[in-house]
């Protein structure tokens, strides 16, 4: 089948501290029809996510459709908050990247 | 009278933290709004600034954009309110920043002014007693109630207000507000509620102003945005030439550091914005309508913010280049591990390693398990009870990378490069201890607002 990237038909996509103790990922496409198109796929679910980042489900605190945006977001629990000695990334801010490359059928 | 529409500017997201750009923030200000806003704090900056009690941001900028706004302002003869004082909103940040104000008042010759400022520091007796009586002191995004253990090994809380102390002040009269700790959507929402419009629309105000430009596009960070509240809708417009508040900015915007893209808690309730409308208003402006207001039932709770020391700490850098090295990068951090518990046994200090161009970044959440890079990083960080004994931990954790014994390394006169051959001292090591809330009776309870006159 043929597939298309996530990193070639959204507009932003992100990651961000919501709060000390989670990361938020945020996926927004700038045309409805990509929105619709990623929603109606319905390759990115909590599970997928869960399995991309190789941790356990429970860690994903939310997963919205957000149609005003056209958005996907979903944020995760961090194992320890921000800035804690051994944590590399304070802002949270480099961890949307393995996002990129996630293959929608077209 | 009630007005029908008040204009907030807001210059930087994050003042002080990189510079405003003044180009924008002054076709803002030729426009004369009601009001010059900013939060100059965010918990992003992690848990030192807090606990050491410094500023994340560097004086110039901060002085930098409060001269912009003080001038502005000044001379327009219209209320500014910054919250957040100095990044953590500190007691030592509020002061900080109210003798910024004296000092540029004085340089600047500026007419007598009224200044008021409040605190937000938290004294741990106060919580202690609230404990000792039977309250509870919630945790927030899972963590588990507040335990008197937790909170004796804190170095400094601060509570972070909503509207409450910032309406106070403009009701004393107040031309300049230095805020302490408070949420970023209390400074804009203040002003508007104090003028009578409605909650709803007041918060959201505050909602989509307090990134400034973040909630426009092109992408561009520190450009100044304007709000306008009326008393049925809200409008943002982008100061900037080259940036639009669109549907999809302001609407993406709404998501932004936020777990969930629909709800805003703060002292004294809940923004819901789950049924906004957004609509194009002219090129650089979107409306938005239906944001819904949900007060606290009950008593208001307070946000609590607290850092908690871990030791002293130390940076080693070391990069590696050989390929028989970089394949076994986890042997030669074991080696050097080992190394470092030989002197020190294998508790009573911290030794992290982050190996880049392997998964410094992400760590465990990295998906790609296989090394790429030709070279690599690696960032050692000692911490310990003393800086004497953080920097061996640190100066052994990052030297053995250089010794490490690999049997058939070809490199014997060194596997590591160094920029320095040392290990550089770091500001102490700290850990978010609180990210709880506290019941309070009296919303002013723990944010005292004074009030002085300063200026010629």
């Amino acid at each position: 089948m043929k597939t298309i990237k996530l990193v070639d038909i959204a507009k932003t996509i992100r990651s961000k501290n919501a709060g000390t103790d989670r990361i938020t990922f945020d996926i927004i496409f700038r045309e409805k029809e990509n929105y619709e198109l990623v929603k109606a796929s319905k390759i990115i679910t909590k599970e997928f996510i869960a399995n991309l980042f190789q941790i356990c489900e429970s860690r994903i605190s939310d997963f919205v459709e957000f149609d005003p945006a056209y958005a996907i977001k979903f944020t995760i629990l961090r194992l320890q908050p921000s800035g804690s000695p051994g944590e590399g990334d304070v802002f949270g801010c480099q961890q949307y990247p393995p996002l990129l490359d996630i293959e929608i059928p077209v | 009278m009630i007005k029908k529409e008040l204009r907030i500017i807001c210059p930087n997201g994050h003042l002080g933290f990189s510079p405003t750009k003044e180009d924008s923030f002054w076709l803002g200000a030729q426009t004369k709004p009601d009001y010059y806003c900013s939060d100059s704090g965010s918990d992003d900056i992690g848990p030192g600034p807090l606990g050491a009690d410094k500023c994340a941001s560097l004086y110039v900028w901060q002085k930098h954009d409060l001269e912009l706004m003080l001038l502005a302002s000044r001379e327009q003869g219209v209320p500014m309110i910054i919250g957040s004082a100095g990044d953590t909103g500190t007691n030592s940040r509020v002061d900080m920043y109210v003798q910024i104000i004296k000092d540029l008042a004085t340089e600047h010759k500026i007419p007598k002014f009224k200044l008021a400022y409040f605190y937000s520091e938290v004294d741990k007796r106060y919580l202690r007693n609230k404990m000792e009586n039977g309250a509870v002191i919630e945790g927030l995004d899972s963590r588990s109630f507040l335990t008197f253990e937790e909170l004796d090994k804190t170095e400094r809380i601060v509570a972070v207000a909503g509207v409450h102390p910032y309406i106070r002040a403009l009701e004393m009269g107040a031309d300049v507000i230095i805020g302490g700790r408070s949420s970023d959507i209390a400074i804009f929402a203040a002003p508007a509620i104090k003028e009578g419009f409605p909650e709803n629309l007041a918060y959201y105000a505050g909602k989509v102003l307090e990134c400034a430009s973040f909630c426009a596009e092109p992408y561009g960070a520190k450009e100044s945005v304007i709000g306008t509240i009326t008393h049925n809708d809200v409008k943002v417009t982008a100061m900037a030439p080259w940036q639009r508040c669109t549907v999809a900015s302001v609407a993406g915007h709404a998501m932004y550091e936020r777990s969930n893209p629909y709800y805003e808690y703060f002292a004294g309730g809940m923004l819901d914005m789950s049924e906004c409308l957004y609509e194009q208003w002219d090129e650089k402006t979107t409306r938005i309508t239906n944001p819904k207001y949900i007060p606290i039932e009950g008593k208001i709770k307070v946000k609590l913010e607290g850092s908690t020391k871990v030791g002293e700490m130390y940076i080693g850098i070391a990069g590696v280049r050989d390929p028989y090295t970089i394949k076994n990068i986890d042997k030669v951090i074991e080696l050097s591990r080992e190394q470092v518990m030989q002197k020190f046994g294998d508790n009573g200090y911290e030794l992290h390693y982050r190996i880049y161009g392997k998964n410094g970044v992400m760590g465990d959440l990295e998906p790609v398990k296989e090394i790429k890079s030709h070279e690599l990083c690696i960032i050692v960080q000692g911490i310990a009870p003393t800086k004497e004994m953080a920097e061996e931990v640190t100066m052994t954790g990052t030297r053995q990378i250089f010794y490490a014994r690999l049997p058939e390394v070809k490199g014997t006169a060194g596997t590591a490069a160094f920029v320095v051959d040392e290990v550089l001292p770091a500001t102490s090591a700290y850990r978010w201890s609180l990210n709880h809330i506290v019941e309070v009776d009296d919303p002013l309870e723990l944010f005292d607002v004074k009030l002085i006159e300063i200026g010629e």
